[in-house]
């Protein structure tokens, strides 16, 4: 007896120790945030120094913080309320310790403790940043600290106890109880989060009121990181949709996801302004403007999931008081660093002079296209706010208008992109690009032609998809065979930033044709089946083999077999279920997926009809995987980019001995 | 902000109505051109009491009798802009996922060209007083921007 009181003291103690770190990193980051901005204002050496210091401890700190609430959650200690709420003894480790960021209070949690893990990476890997400027980076990402500790302590704080702790607690959601959120959250965080570094420059730069290829140089690999974490995240979450909620479906158009896609597609924009910042220190108060409104759109995304403000199948949190909180962040910090910018963006002065036709203008159109493009995302996800507030009408904007509205300019990019990434600096020649194009083009007419032939009938969505998305794969070839000289033994040497050029632009194509072929191809069958009966859908004879009960950790399912064959040849034996969680007294629908090259195979059982049968839906989903196998090379693409000898160079200079250190 | 997040609100609707995951097998039309324009027609429309669903896909009791009527007006011989607007009497523009591009709604969709004419004018100023500025003079390098360069190159 003695023995577990003890251990409920320790456990209590751990609790506390990560509720008073935390306050403790508050404290910390108000003195981040303020002294070594003063310091560099005035040069006091000493108030500059604090911030690389500052920054690890807030870093520590927050690091113990959260340590101490996935200890009680991975010990379920119900006496914390937000254990007791969303964890269970009956759960899977795994979950217990996913738990830890599946609601609000731990979520921004982690969301701090990656503000914080950024802030600290700057302060160890910035050792090549003049002093200043390094001040001046860590303090504004300090400030952005203290705004969301204070959210946190004030609004959401994830230490509150329980007097009676209960016997056990009310379970994880189980929708979430899934190894593909277990890792969504952290990814999408490190990329919205990571965006924060991009606006800390931005900040710093107006302040300092300079601007040049170095500042750029020592931004990029930041923004690189945080787009390839926000990549990684995004397609996680779509691939998450696409075999959990049941019918194959893998973007929505979601508030929330927009929310999410918005910053991509600026942190996209960035990427490339900046790179001309770097080599031809022209665009350098666009880039800035980028920066700040990257880093804009991810408070607008935790305001909108945080306040419900925008009704969504997402937004959980509806809670005014967590709103009005984020809503002030957003306008101190987007607001304050717009009029900043609107006082000192006149000194950035371009150097680069360029013709008409060439890779800066590509770039700037690259940009003009990815800006229009998320602001049609965000004039789209917020119309139905301002329609009702402005207009007094009440409507929806679904992915109908998405689909209609936002498409053509993501056609227009894949056109104008192998073309511009193509074109040298200064002054191009369109003929010789276009020239030198040609086979990509040729390729990508014949395969849509075929694509049209193979599919009559079918939505003229496939071929317009195949032709873009090869036409892309190909032009990025082209690109690097140019760029090697057009020797094969070159390609080997190319810096590593060319190849992930190639990928990045290559994968956004196979992405592409993903996404064309699965929606225009898709097969889809609902039926009552029998038990034993064999029917056929596109090709495949489909049997409904059993249906049984099974027993999970925490939940009881139904679960069929089904078998899958092709020309009398058995291809797949699937086992999808219906699930029910008894604690939290909810189904869910587990599909049932045989993955291939070239299609998908979706099983999905429903419920049992009146004549004794079940509710079977088949799908046969093409080319699904090229979606998220794209989007994976183009973050791939991203490492490449990062691990360019100019960033380990860039990063590493400093030091005495010159080792190549990753910027990252 | 994260994927992971519909769970919640989606439990809600699961729970008013025990899963029956979308569209069933009893509801399918047996003529499959109207039941191809039902599924069409379905992706449209908003189910109420979901956040962001179309009926189609929506598991919703309310979601099951939106599409039963949506296929009771279409084998009644409505078309679809018929059946849209029909839906529209009863529940009010929110049902519609696409909204129409009247009134006010115009600003919606002219926002994208609307934004992309003003970025290719913006665009096209800026680059073509870079084509015409001139190269300014390159200011030569302090000694310790000399001696920083060649650290950098050495390395």
């Amino acid at each position: 007896m003695a023995l577990t009181q003890l251990a409920g003291m320790v456990r209590a103690m751990i609790a506390e120790l990560g509720h008073f770190t935390l306050i403790l990193a508050l404290a910390i980051a108000l003195v981040q945030g303020t002294l070594p901005l003063v310091g560099a204002q005035k040069g006091w050496t000493s108030w500059m120094a604090l911030a690389p210091a500052a920054a690890t401890l807030q870093f520590i700190c927050i690091a113990i913080s959260f340590a101490a609430l996935t200890h009680a959650f991975v010990t379920s200690d119900f006496s914390l309320k937000l254990v007791y709420e969303n964890s269970h003894t009956a759960k899977p480790m795994l979950y217990k310790v996913s738990g830890v960021w599946g609601n609000h209070e731990g979520s921004m949690l982690l969301w701090v403790l990656i503000l914080a893990l950024f802030g600290g990476a700057a302060a160890w890997f910035g050792g090549a940043l003049p002093d200043r400027l390094r001040a001046r980076v860590l303090a504004v990402q300090g400030l952005i600290g203290v705004a969301f500790l204070a959210f946190i302590i004030f609004t959401s704080n994830p230490f509150l106890r329980l007097a009676e702790p209960p016997f056990n607690g009310q379970d994880l959601n189980p929708l979430l109880q899934d190894p593909g959120l277990a890792f969504h959250p952290p990814f999408l965080y490190l990329g919205y989060v990571g965006l924060s570094m991009a606006f800390s420059f931005a900040v710093a730069a107006l302040i300092e009121g300079r601007v040049d290829a170095a500042w750029a140089r020592w931004v990029r690999p930041w923004t690189l990181a945080a787009w390839m974490f926000l990549t990684i995240g995004i397609a996680l979450g779509s691939w998450w949709a696409y075999y959990e909620l049941g019918w194959g479906g893998f973007w929505f158009w979601d508030p929330v996801e927009n929310a999410s896609f918005m910053p991509w597609l600026v942190a996209t924009a960035l990427l490339h302004s900046a790179i001309v910042v770097e080599k031809r220190e022209a665009l350098k108060a666009w880039t800035i403007l980028l920066a700040i409104i990257a880093f804009g759109f991810s408070l607008i995304g935790t305001f909108i999931v945080r306040s419900g403000v925008i009704t969504s199948v997402h937004a959980f949190a509806n809670d005014p008081e967590r709103g009005v909180f984020i809503l002030a962040i957003l306008a101190v910090f987007v607001g304050g660093a717009l009029t900043l910018y609107a006082f000192r963006a006149g000194v950035m002065e371009a150097k680069g002079v360029f013709g008409l036709v060439s890779r800066e203008s590509a770039l700037v159109m690259n940009n003009v296209l990815l800006a229009v493009a998320a602001f049609v995302v965000f004039v789209g996800t917020i119309w139905p706010l301002v329609a009702e507030l402005a207009f007094a009408r009440k409507l929806s904007v679904g992915a109908p208008f998405f689909e209609a509205a936002f498409t053509p300019f993501m056609v227009l990019l894949a056109v104008l992109l192998p073309i511009g990434s193509l074109m040298p600096w200064k002054r191009a020649r369109a003929g010789r690009v276009l020239r030198s194009l040609a086979p990509a083009a040729l390729l990508a007419f014949a395969l849509a032609a075929l694509t049209w032939a193979v599919g009559t009938g079918r939505p003229i969505l496939a071929p317009v998809g195949v032709a873009l998305g090869v036409w892309l794969m190909a032009g990025a070839a082209i690109d690097l065979w140019t760029r090697a000289g057009r020797k094969a033994g070159r390609l080997a040497r190319l810096p590593r930033a060319d190849w992930g050029r190639g990928s990045a632009h290559g994968g956004l194509g196979i992405t592409f044709i993903g996404i064309a072929l699965m929606m225009a191809w898709n097969v889809e069958d609902i039926r009552t089946a029998q038990i034993g009966e064999t029917f056929e859908v596109g090709g495949y004879a489909v049997t409904l083999a059993d249906v049984e009960k099974v027993q999970g950790p925490n939940f009881n399912a139904t679960q069929a077999r089904i078998g899958i064959a092709k020309d009398g040849r058995q291809v797949a034996e699937l086992f999808p279920e219906k699930r029910v969680y008894p604690v939290a007294a909810m189904p869910t629908t587990e599909a049932a997926i045989s993955n291939g090259v070239f299609r998908d195979l979706y099983v999905v059982i429903g419920d049992p009809q009146d004549n004794g049968g079940w509710a079977v839906r088949t799908y046969i989903k093409p080319f699904a995987n090229w979606i998220w196998g794209g989007t994976i090379i183009m973050a791939l693409g991203g490492l490449l980019s990062l691990t360019d000898r100019r960033y380990r160079v860039a990063a590493g200079a400093r030091r005495r001995t010159p080792i190549a250190q990753p910027a990252e | 902000m994260a994927r992971f997040l519909p769970a919640l609100t989606l439990a809600a609707a699961l729970l008013s109505a025990l899963p029956a995951a979308a569209v069933q097998p009893d509801e399918v039309l047996a003529d499959p051109a109207l039941e191809a324009r039902a599924r069409s027609i379905s992706a449209g429309l908003r189910c109420l009491v979901c956040r962001n669903e179309n009926i189609d896909d929506s598991n919703a009791d309310l979601a099951r009798d939106l599409r039963l009527l949506v296929r009771e007006r279409l084998v009644a011989g409505d078309s679809d802009t018929q059946v849209a607007d029909y839906l529209v009497s009863r529940y009010g523009e929110y049902v519609l996922l696409n909204p129409t591009a009247r009134g006010s709604n115009l600003l919606l969709w002219v926002a994208g060209p609307g934004a992309l004419l003003i970025g290719l004018i913006g665009a096209g100023v800026y680059l073509r007083r870079r084509r015409s500025a001139s190269e300014p003079a390159v200011a030569p390098l302090s000694d310790e921007e000399e001696k920083r360069l060649s650290e950098i190159l050495n390395s």
